[in-house]
């Protein structure tokens, strides 16, 4: 059974001679929390504008929810909510009017309105200021507004993009929180388009990777780590007196070990060439007689997986 | 078309620019200097003619070369009236009936001006695209917003003018000077089509302004043709009878008609994001 709520085939649109979007194919399945990644200009913005019927494709096509975005956009609409990179809020309104306002666009029914909005007031900790104007809000606070009205009608997907970065750290873990408590209890699909890799390392269940409007990777963290990442970072512990015959032994293998040990409390820090090269480690200290106490790979993170792709280093 | 959707948008544009001092201030001074303060201005040249000035003569003689030219039910009316009171009645009854169209094409502009430009200026125009609003509704809703509030402003001035037009001749002349065919067909024929034509006019200047003040500049120069019809009415080059009025209307509504068509082609999502960045 297909478990795809969004589906992208050959998707590309071009602004004159810039391509922001090319032949990008890939399938969201239902209630992950999708990353998509990428610097300013990859082309992630204007994807999420292809998917919600705001441009048209140059190119190409793609489904949301079984809906093709330029032939029903208000039927898609009315189930997708989107968080944009700014705000977009009218400042000249109250936090409670301007999500009443909203709520009459999204034809919510009049006799829940108000409990919605109050209870999306209290979850952003907003309920206080509901009649204040948005412009006397602070930054942090008019990005909870934007987040309680991209949520106010209960979207099915929800487009978020770059949700917690005028945030503080408390307040980018309350949504981080909201964001898997969203996926994993109500179901909500999330397609998350960050330049935060620490987060989406976090939060996401599979991410792509967008450049200069191309796919360059798509897949979980996991998988991706294994496929660009070719050293692995492990921390060795051994005899103390064995440190230097250790260093010997390690330095005589370039074909494992990249980089000379580097000795760190007592600790040799050693830059091998990928995760297999683990157990090939371990038998040659452990042929060698180095007594090993301790081998400890250290997490190879989104990050370097992004800065592998994107051909920079850390 | 969901109604809930239009009466949202009208209410809301309506809501956050009367917040606006540079959208309120066209929209209460204008009418109050215009159709308020400069009646009874008028109304008092009489007086000050038989007094202080007191050169009726030289005033006879102007107002008879412009009664030569006047239409016969405009001469009728001005027969048996002082030179002063002739051209009182003239003015007020006449000349301000141009002058009256400023003020749907001012309101219209100024609120479609707050509505397209400054929701590109605030940023709070993406927002609206992501909602379920189809482009005709978003369209009708942004167009019907200013354009009733104009009609509103129009038929609400034109009853204060008529109010204080009448007092202020009735104390001066014993006289009730208005309301006319020709004024009825000025504000409920020719200001709705003039108010559309501004509107429509404004968001074509939208699309390329910075913001309010940019698109209001632009938009605002549709007001030069009006100022054409003052000056050719008060120079003596075409009066405002009824059957000229209802030309003028005939031809605004068909200008509106082609203008709009052309206007709600133009008008959809891609094209608002696109020059909204």
């Amino acid at each position: 059974m297909n478990n795809s709520v969004i589906q992208i085939n050959n998707l590309t649109r071009t602004f004159g001679e810039n391509k922001a979007v090319g032949s990008l194919s890939l399938e969201v399945n239902a209630g992950e929390i999708f990353g998509f990644l990428g610097h300013n200009g990859a082309g992630k913005t204007t994807t999420v504008r292809l998917l919600n019927g705001i441009y048209s494709p140059s190119s190409g096509s793609s489904q949301v929810l079984g809906i093709d975005p330029q032939k029903d956009g208000p039927a898609l609409r009315a189930q997708t909510g989107v968080l944009t990179e700014t705000p977009s809020l009218d400042e000249r309104l109250s936090g409670y009017d301007l999500l009443a306002y909203y709520a009459d666009l999204f034809t919510i029914p009049k006799d829940t309105v108000n409990d919605r909005i109050m209870s999306l007031l209290t979850e952003f900790g907003l309920e206080k200021r509901a009649k204040d104007k948005v412009g006397t809000y602070s930054k942090g606070m008019k990005q909870s507004l934007a987040l309680a009205r991209a949520l106010l009608h209960k979207p099915k997907v929800l487009f978020l993009d770059e949700p917690t970065s005028s945030l503080d750290p408390v307040a980018a873990r309350h949504v981080n929180d909201l964001i898997e408590r969203l996926t994993r209890r109500e179901g909500c699909t999330v397609f998350l388009c960050t330049h935060n890799l620490v987060e989406a390392q976090k939060l996401c269940d599979r991410v792509a990777v967008m450049q200069h409007g191309q796919l360059k990777a798509l897949g979980t963290p996991a998988d991706l780590t294994r496929q660009y990442i070719k050293r692995q970072n492990i921390e060795l512990e051994v005899e103390e007196n064995q440190i230097e015959k250790t260093n010997q032994i390690l330095v005589s293998h370039p074909d494992l070990v990249l980089r000379t040990p580097v000795l760190e409390k007592n600790m040799l820090l050693v830059t091998v060439s990928g995760r297999d090269a683990i157990p090939e480690i371990l038998t040659l200290l452990t042929v060698n007689n180095i007594s090993v106490y301790r081998l400890n790979p250290q997490e190879v993170n989104l990050e370097e997986v992004y800065f592998a792709l994107n051909g920079e280093s850390k | 078309m969901k109604k809930r959707t239009l009466f949202a948008i009208m209410l809301k544009d309506l809501k956050v620019a009367i917040q606006n001092k540079g959208v309120i201030i066209p929209i209460i001074v204008l009418p109050v200097i215009l159709f308020v303060v400069l009646p009874w201005v008028l109304t008092l040249i009489p007086t000050l003619a038989g007094g202080t000035f007191g050169n009726v003569q030289s005033m006879e003689s102007q107002i008879g070369s412009l009664l030569k030219n006047m239409p016969a039910a405009l001469q009728n009316q001005l027969a048996g009236h002082s030179a002063p009171e002739q051209m009182v009645i003239f003015i007020l009854v006449y000349g301000f009936a141009p002058m009256f169209l400023i003020l749907p094409l001012m309101v219209a502009s100024v609120l479609a001006a707050d509505s397209f430009a400054g929701e590109k200026e605030r940023k709070t125009m993406e927002a609206l695209l992501y909602t379920p609003t189809s482009d005709r509704e978003l369209f009708v809703a942004k167009i019907l917003g200013p354009w009733l509030a104009a009609i509103v402003i129009s038929v609400i001035s034109f009853i204060l003018y008529t109010v204080m037009v009448d007092l202020a001749g009735w104390i001066s002349m014993r006289e009730i000077l208005l309301p006319n065919l020709m004024w009825i067909a000025l504000v409920f024929f020719v200001a709705p089509a003039t108010a559309g034509l501004s509107l429509v006019i404004m968001v074509f200047a939208s699309a390329k302004a910075q913001g309010f003040q940019d698109a209001y500049q632009t938009g605002g120069m549709v007001v030069l043709p009006l100022l054409g019809l003052v000056y050719g009415q008060i120079g003596g080059v075409m009066y405002f009878t009824v059957g000229v009025v209802l030309i003028l209307g005939f031809v605004f509504w068909v200008l509106l008609a082609g203008l709009l068509s052309l206007a709600s082609k133009k008008f959809n999502r891609e094209q608002l994001m696109i020059k909204n960045r």
